[in-house]
């Protein structure tokens, strides 16, 4: 049983409908007790930095998360919920974060060249930079959709993969057994889904 | 690298799809739910769903369609088509689409792009613009290509990007369903004043129109088409071979 962490940040009808696709049981919820009886977590997240975290903590969720991540359990961030698990996010100011995978996030426009589009979006392939269980169905150039501004930077001890954009841009990252992933595995057809069934796998 | 992105943009009538020439004159497709398992199978990197009804049974036939497909289809999903509301947003977004598309409902109350951009994230919101040439200059048109507004199309599409729409399909008038190819000028034009990505549309007929669109126009991201797709004179596969092999960067 996976757990789809609920804090009122993001569209979840497409993830719990491809986890259902991978044969998964999934459950969406704000319950801390249903949290905690799974037996990995997933915390999706679009939209602003600041927003999400406050939610996340005002809604008792970033607590349970960061005793279930102590405990061992596998947790996966999508998209913003990848930029949460960092120390802190320089989006509009400077917030902090679950402080679960060491290094900031910063805006992409800090680092590509003048000409590419802003936000970052569509699909595009995966460099692996380091072995990791979480791509063991996957393969070099393998492509992935992504919808982002901001990127996981001074990462990179715990980097997975990257995508070329103008740069270097982290793609996946991994601390033990918290995982994120910048692209939407959700949206990224087989390869995706590939994805999700190796995370279940963990 | 990032690809340039093939979308079939499926209009959706009392639960079925269907496709005019230059808007009028629809004709019957066949089931969207079966279309856009077909599309996704064959590498469609997006899909597309205008809702084109005006009954509420319609409308009713096409949120049940919408959740049949995002519940089987694994890739991005913008829904279009009577989008007026906030409320409108939030009635589709609940039924598995990704991007939400406005047009005339923003044309009516530019309020609903910021609206929908702050609830929602930009990355949400479609700006659509349907755009013919009046009195040599690009002229927005409103309710599905049949009011002219007055108002000119590249500074309405700057207006509605500084307002928070992350993306920008541009329909072209006066080329679509003629299928003489993409409007070249045009695209480039708003492709040159915006800096989100920005997705063709109107008047592709083969697949030498793609790879025209996309060698002509560097900037542009994405060429939306349907009859084409919906008739298989165009296979996406093929479309998608051929660009591997002239060079334009294309997820396989």
């Amino acid at each position: 049983m996976v757990a789809i962490i609920d804090y009122g940040v993001g569209n979840l009808f497409s993830l719990r409908s491809s986890l259902r696709e991978i044969g998964a049981e999934a459950l969406v919820s704000s319950d801390e007790a249903e949290i905690a009886a799974a037996d990995r977590i997933i915390l999706p997240g679009v939209g602003a930095f600041e927003d999400a975290a406050r939610k996340l903590r005002e809604s008792g969720m970033e607590a349970l998360v960061k005793r279930e991540a102590a405990a061992g359990k596998p947790l996966l961030g999508i998209c913003l919920g990848m930029q949460l698990m960092f120390d802190r996010s320089y989006e509009y100011g400077e917030h902090e974060g679950l402080g679960l995978i060491h290094g900031s996030v910063r805006p992409i426009a800090d680092v590509i060249p003048t000409g590419y589009k802003i936000p970052h979006i569509g699909w595009n392939s995966l460099r692996f930079v380091k072995e990791s269980p979480l791509f063991k169905y996957s393969k070099e150039n393998d492509y992935v959709y992504f919808v982002h501004s901001y990127y996981a930077a001074e990462c990179d001890e715990s980097t997975l993969a990257v995508t070329e954009y103008g740069a270097d841009l982290t793609a996946s990252a991994a601390n033990g057994n918290v995982y994120g992933c910048q692209f939407h595995p959700e949206k990224s057809g087989n390869t995706g889904l590939n994805i999700l069934r190796a995370f279940m796998e963990l | 690298m990032i690809t340039k992105r093939i979308i079939p943009c499926l209009d959706v009538r009392d639960g079925r799809v269907v496709k005019g020439v230059n808007f009028e004159n629809l004709g019957d497709v066949a089931s969207p739910v079966d279309m856009a398992k077909k599309y996704s199978n064959s590498g469609a990197d997006e899909l597309v769903f205008y809702d084109i009804t005006a009954s509420a049974e319609g409308r009713r036939l096409f949120t049940e369609i919408l959740t049949e497909t995002a519940s089987n289809v694994f890739i991005p999903l913008t829904v279009g088509g009577g989008i007026n509301t906030i409320e409108d947003f939030d009635r589709v977004l609940k039924c598995g689409a990704d991007k939400v598309s406005v047009n005339s409902g923003a044309i009516r109350n530019p309020g609903l792009i910021s609206e929908g951009a702050k609830r929602y994230g930009d990355q949400c919101v479609v700006l659509s613009c349907d755009i013919k040439r009046v009195d040599g200059e690009f002229r927005v048109f409103a309710r599905g290509g049949r009011d002219d507004t007055g108002m000119e199309a590249i500074s309405w599409i700057k207006r509605c990007v500084g307002m928070g729409a992350g993306e920008v399909v541009v329909n072209s008038i006066d080329t679509d369903g003629v299928k003489q190819g993409f409007d070249i000028e045009m695209l480039q034009a708003v492709c040159d004043a915006v800096s989100v990505p920005v997705i063709a549309s109107g008047g592709a007929g083969n697949i030498d129109h793609f790879i025209e669109l996309f060698r002509r126009v560097p900037t542009i991201d994405a060429g939306l088409a349907a009859s084409i797709f919906h008739f298989g004179e165009v296979a996406i596969s093929d479309l998608k071979a051929r660009m591997a092999a002239e060079g334009i960067p294309a997820r396989i």
